[in-house]
């Protein structure tokens, strides 16, 4: 019998993994009990100072995040329909807002449902249309929107009046959740938060930094999984633990020198940009056929916001950094450049998705620049975060293919040959 | 000994029989492509051209959208690798390859000794491809392979703005309805599309000698409009469309070679 005809028994979960769904279904439940009870509970834009909420001891929820889990699932369709019909919403906004703003009229998934929310958190450092998304669900379901604007870095650093600007704000919006939900903000209890935080950010780098390893670890798909605890509980212990046992089991593969990448991992590559959630077994597919495995992202390393325990100042400064979307180009180039060398990458692979217009816009520079400096070859391929319809498989399988005989003519090129 | 490259493309499909990795036996395209008869067909047609039975050839290898659904190939690579192995035999001096086909349009930078360095390919727009050509001939009445002639006789410049076929087309007919000569409209649309593939090829860097290939390589108006906008001469060989299926061929004789050292 040869290779292809035996059948491998499924892996296992992993520990970590079974932890982590856990975490975000746990999350899910304690929303809706706390709906029950009569509290109030938010819907917050991603990069939100979850901090905040956390020391007030808020239940909140992150529509992007679920928008993700409802298209990986392959459940978009209907969500996507009504938007864009009954709704009349446009095409082209982000997917991950024409889904959530559609299930939050019917709220009835299997699992993981959200309850109303009875505030929105924005902070436009992501993107701006965030803010129409979170406002249209303010109007429609007549509940307060508030709004951290973080104003667009044009350069590396935040000046003392944006500093200001967006502190005050943050005060504004403590004093008045105080007053909408009736807690109390704790100061001993936010630093308490921000030292959790720091250390969940401490580890989640680790952990993505282990794939540095050859081979790597891990199947550098399974990362994305573990976004939604840095994404809705980056504040909380059960992160740490989860991350932990994380890192436990990749120093574990190391040291045997295994993966959980199943077979030879002939092209370390970089993925740049959020997965592809519809397409996400697709893309592991025809990558693992090629022996293509991701050891470095951009996106997934988002939620390590880096500030100093304590400091207010250094919190705010890191939040108008968001890696991706509001961080001057030249610093953008400067990291992937450093990260193609620290991940030994053979090549980088661009997902061109058009839901989110920030980055979109930045790749055609980002690959220009990259290119020019590194010399390490790229590829991109249409595709979308949430809306399945944006994809062709045939498209990826041949881009795929092709760039796997580039990279190999790099290496040729490389070893002298 | 024998090689086959074969190309199922997305409209059409091409063969090519190769002998000793130097001489064309024969070579055909027929207009079908992948999931029709067009792979057997074009197939048969050069197994016939060339006298041969399928036994006698020693190496196939498929290329191009349906490269999966032909069972003798042994192999298969990416229409990407095949196009640029294939222009290199035909002009051994092309560093840039410009490719415009049925349904995307790409950009290959090839090294100093031919090996393929990078590619840039349409987006999922069908804007700069053959497709966009077919739909604006379809609206003028004209015959797709005619534009290249006819818009010779062009005269005056017009642009057509959009770059999305639906809208191109209106773009076009409203043109047509304002009385604009069809050679001019055909100018313009041929400037339309130079300008969106010469983006790609921009991107890549354009190094000399620039080749052009693909079935939209035949038209001498898309030729002349990306020389203008590129600013580089541009060759085209006389088998441009047949590129992919020749390339599959060659790999083939190199597989072949390869097998011959080791065992
Ligand atoms: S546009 Fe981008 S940053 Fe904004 S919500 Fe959508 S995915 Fe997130």
């Amino acid at each position: 019998m040869s290779e292809q005809q035996v059948k491998k028994p499924k892996r296992p979960m992993s520990k970590s993994l079974i932890m982590v769904r856990q975490q975000l279904a746990d999350l899910y439940t304690e929303a809706g009990e706390a709906k029950a009870r009569g509290e109030k509970i938010g819907w917050a834009a991603s990069i939100f100072p979850q901090e905040i909420c956390e020391t007030l001891g808020l239940v909140v929820l992150y529509p992007e995040n679920h928008s993700a889990g409802i298209a990986a699932r392959h459940q978009a369709d209907p969500f996507l329909q009504r938007a864009e019909g009954e709704l009349e919403y446009n095409n082209d906004i982000c997917s991950y807002a024409k889904i959530n703003l559609s299930y939050i009229d019917t709220r009835n998934l299997e699992a993981n449902n959200m309850p109303l929310p009875d505030f929105m958190l924005i902070a436009n450092n992501i993107c701006n249309q965030v803010t129409k998304w979170y406002e249209n669900i303010g109007k429609r379901y007549n509940v307060p929107v508030y709004m951290l604007d973080m104003s667009f870095n044009h350069e590396n650093f935040v000046t003392d009046s944006r500093l200001k600007y967006i502190r005050a704000q943050m005060e504004d919006i403590i004093a008045s959740l105080e007053k909408l939900t009736g807690k109390k903000f704790d100061q001993d209890r936010f630093r308490e938060v921000m030292e959790i935080s720091a250390e969940n950010k401490d580890l989640w780098i680790k952990a993505n930094e282990l794939q540095a390893n050859s081979p790597a670890p891990l199947n550098g798909f399974e990362l994305f999984n573990y976004m939604s605890a840095m994404v809705c509980c980056r504040g909380k212990r059960s992160t740490t633990e989860i991350l932990k046992q994380l890192i436990s089991e990749i120093e574990e593969h190391i040291e045997k020198g295994d993966s959980t990448y199943p077979g030879e991992q002939k092209y370390r590559v970089f993925w740049e940009g959020i997965a592809c959630w519809p397409h996400f077994s697709h893309n592991f597919k025809v990558m693992k056929k090629l022996g293509m495995n991701i050891v470095a992202t951009a996106y997934v390393r988002a939620w390590a916001l880096d500030y100093i325990p304590g400091d207010l100042d250094s919190l705010i400064k890191a939040y108008t950094f968001t890696p991706s979307n509001n961080t001057p180009i030249e610093t953008l180039v400067e990291r992937r450049s450093r990260d193609l060398i620290k991940f030994k990458c053979d090549g980088m692979i661009y997902h061109l998705n058009r839901s989110c217009k920030v980055m979109a816009m930045q790749q055609a520079e980002i690959q220009r620049r990259l290119t020019e400096i590194t010399g390490v070859p790229y590829v991109s391929f249409d595709g979308d975060q949430s809306d399945f319809r944006n994809y062709s498989e045939a498209q990826f399988e041949t881009r795929m293919e092709a760039f796997t005989e580039i990279m190999d003519q790099h290496k040729a090129v490389r070893e002298g040959k | 000994m024998i090689t086959l490259g074969i190309d199922i493309g997305s409209t059409t499909s091409k063969a090519v029989l190769l002998e000793d990795g130097e001489k064309i036996l024969a070579k055909k395209i027929v207009p079908l492509g992948t999931g029709t008869t067009g792979a057997q067909t074009v197939f048969e047609n050069v197994l016939e051209m060339a006298g041969i039975t399928p036994e006698q050839i020693d190496y196939a290898l498929s290329t191009g959208y349906g490269r999966y659904s032909f069972e003798l190939a042994k192999r298969q690579i990416s229409e990407v690798s095949c196009h640029a192995k294939g222009i290199r035999f035909l002009v051994p001096t092309a560093r840039t390859i410009v490719d415009i086909g049925g349904q995307d349009a790409k950009a290959l930078s090839l090294a100093p000794n031919g090996a393929l360095m990078n590619f840039v390919m349409n987006d999922k727009c069908a804007a700069g491809t053959g497709r966009f050509l077919d739909v604006m001939a379809r609206v003028l009445d004209v015959k797709v392979e005619d534009m290249g002639d006819i818009s010779e006789l062009s005269t005056k410049e017009i642009t057509i703005n959009n770059t999305c076929t639906v809208f191109a087309e209106s773009e076009v007919i409203s043109r047509l309805s304002s009385n604009e000569k069809i050679a001019d409209i055909i100018a313009g649309i041929h400037a339309s599309v130079a300008k969106r593939v010469s983006g790609q090829a921009l991107r890549v860097g354009v190094v000399d000698d620039v080749v052009m290939s693909g079935g939209v390589a035949r038209n001498k108006g898309i030729v002349r409009a990306m020389e203008k906008e590129i600013g580089h001469k541009i060759t085209v060989p006389e088998d441009c469309q047949l590129a992919g299926a020749l390339g599959a061929a060659l790999f083939a004789w190199d597989e072949l070679l390869k097998e011959k050292n080791a065992g």
